[in-house]
């Protein structure tokens, strides 16, 4: 029993964090139908910014904050210099853009920072809370919270917001986006710029467990995705249920199995769901008549 | 109210429109006709800021209006309902009409949402449904609805009538003629000729990116080559 609830603890703390990532392709994918590959990137910069910011001096929410500013700032950038400059291409090119813009990114991490390991202290202290003969870290029921609170935003946000509505309404019709008076490219900043810090939340909150370098960012983007079509690109349930799900499937498997055979599992199931379901758990199918 | 001189627009290196002029007074409903392929829809297209001009003026309530980006003319007072309706599919019925007042957040909102909806009654009953899985006339009037919560004082109105049943053709015509009541200048482009022009003041023929004849919208009908070419009489 105590076995079992050890494995689930982990499950959920992994999965939190493909959650976090998952939930940050959410945004831009509603803004754009572009999956962003370099969601990953921006995770790894989250965690590496704050790392250096803390080791110059900084307290650590100071260090964390500029983080997640310097990274939003990234992810404007990202749109502005190599989105916008495409726009009309298919989305699939778009989609080829943003890997390459995650390659650049990873490089100029390595020269601006370095190739070693970092991680900081953790928020509340390395000492682990005892369950029913498991053990879970303080710092997993931040990033589990931390998962929550973003997808209890996110939701508000597309459910019950206009400037939400907006958002959604310029990826199924950005013409007519702009006939209602809605400033597209404003759309495209605000998403690009909402998704860059929700992906450098995620490496904020993560880093302690997981440590960070400048090469975190592509598995991280990879396990995010899977997790995000899992539960429906574009719905941030479908991102926290995908996530949780994906986390807790690869524990399981480690834990009754063996470690070598949990990314082959997670996948194998995947596959599945997607076999029967191509939209994912929670995705919307599409019925447009015309 | 609008008036448009010398428009010229081009897809790539081909001009499709050649010079367009023609003006639209307050309170009228003007039609322009014309085939498939004249370059109707693409006037509406630039006259909404969606489609590059390439040279001309285009005058909108005493000010330029070429200059004013796209997403800002709907607050100078000018809508369009688009060709293909182009409805946001993945919204609800309630969620386009809200966005069609996207500029606004006072309780007129709601009031005129209220008036689209004693406009087009079907769209109180789907309105909790999503936009994409309407039938056509009923996207039609979607999209006519969404254009009006913008509060135009000037409405675009880009082929209503287009692959509609003919008594929804002819509860839309309705619609546009009771809009003048309303106090909205109409703009309405039209292969229908026959149904534009029985609700219009004045009309303009476009043939391949000009207009080629103009006048009172009951000459237009009596005028011998239009009866021939686009009333099929």
């Amino acid at each position: 029993m105590s076995e079992l609830l050890q494995f689930v603890f982990s499950g959920i703390t992994v999965g939190a964090v493909y959650a976090l990532v998952a939930l940050g392709f959410t945004i831009i994918f509603n803004a754009s139908g572009v999956v962003n590959f370099a969601q990953g990137e921006f995770v790894m910069l989250g965690g590496m910014i704050t790392v250096f910011a803390h080791a110059a001096g900084l307290p650590l929410p100071l260090a964390a904050l500029i983080a997640i500013v310097v990274t939003a700032a990234v992810g404007v950038a990202l749109n502005r210099l190599a989105i916008e400059p495409a726009r009309g291409a298919p989305v699939v090119s778009l989609i080829i853009i943003t890997i390459g813009a995650s390659i650049f990114i990873r490089g100029a991490s390595q020269l601006i920072f370095d190739k070693q390991i970092h991680s900081f202290p953790a928020f509340s202290g390395d000492d682990p809370i005892h369950v029913l003969g498991a053990t879970i870290l303080m710092q997993s029921l931040w990033v589990i919270g931390g998962a929550l609170a973003v997808f209890a935003g996110l939701w508000l946000f597309f459910t019950k917001t206009l400037l939400g509505r907006a958002v959604l309404a310029t990826s199924n019709n950005r013409m007519a986006a702009q006939l209602v008076g809605i400033n597209t490219k404003f759309v495209m900043t605000l998403s690009f710029a909402l998704s860059a810090a929700i992906g450098a939340f995620g490496g904020v909150l993560v880093t302690p467990i997981t440590l960070t370098a400048y090469d975190v960012g592509l598995a991280l983007a990879l396990k995010g995705f899977a997790a995000a079509m899992l539960g429906g690109m574009g719905n941030p349930k479908g991102a926290l249920v995908g996530g949780l799900l994906l986390g807790l499937l690869e524990a399981l498997t480690a834990g009754y199995l063996s470690s070598q055979y949990k990314d082959a599992a997670a996948f194998v199931i995947i596959l599945a769901v997607l076999f029967f379901m191509p939209q994912g758990l929670f995705g919307r199918k599409s019925t447009d008549r015309v | 109210m609008l008036t448009v001189e010398g428009l010229r627009s081009r897809y790539g290196r081909i001009e499709v429109l050649h010079g367009i002029d023609l003006h639209v007074d307050s309170g009228e409903i003007v039609a322009v006709v014309g085939a498939n392929g004249a370059g109707k829809t693409t006037l509406l297209r630039c006259l909404s800021g969606v489609q590059p001009v390439s040279a001309g003026t285009v005058t909108f309530r005493g000010e330029p209006l070429t200059v004013v980006p796209a997403h800002r003319r709907l607050a100078r007072g000018l809508a369009q309902s688009p060709e293909g309706r182009q409805i946001f599919t993945n919204l609800t019925v309630a969620e386009n009409l809200r966005l069609g007042a996207f500029l606004y957040s006072d309780d007129r909102v709601w009031k005129d949402m209220e008036d689209a909806f004693q406009m087009f009654p079907i769209l109180r009953e789907k309105r909790n449904l999503a936009a994409g899985g309407l039938s056509g006339g009923q996207q039609q009037m979607l999209a006519m609805a969404r254009a009006l919560m913008g509060r135009p004082s000037c409405l675009l109105l880009d082929e209503p009538s287009m692959g509609l049943a003919p008594i929804i053709v002819a509860q839309i015509f309705d619609v546009v003629k009771s809009l003048k009541a309303l106090g909205v200048t109409v703009l309405l482009v039209e292969q229908n000729a026959f149904g534009a022009l029985k609700v219009a003041d004045r009309g303009y023929v476009m043939e391949t990116g000009q207009i080629t004849i103009q006048g009172e919208a009951a000459e237009l009908i009596a005028h011998p080559r239009i009866r021939e070419a686009y009333l099929g009489i």
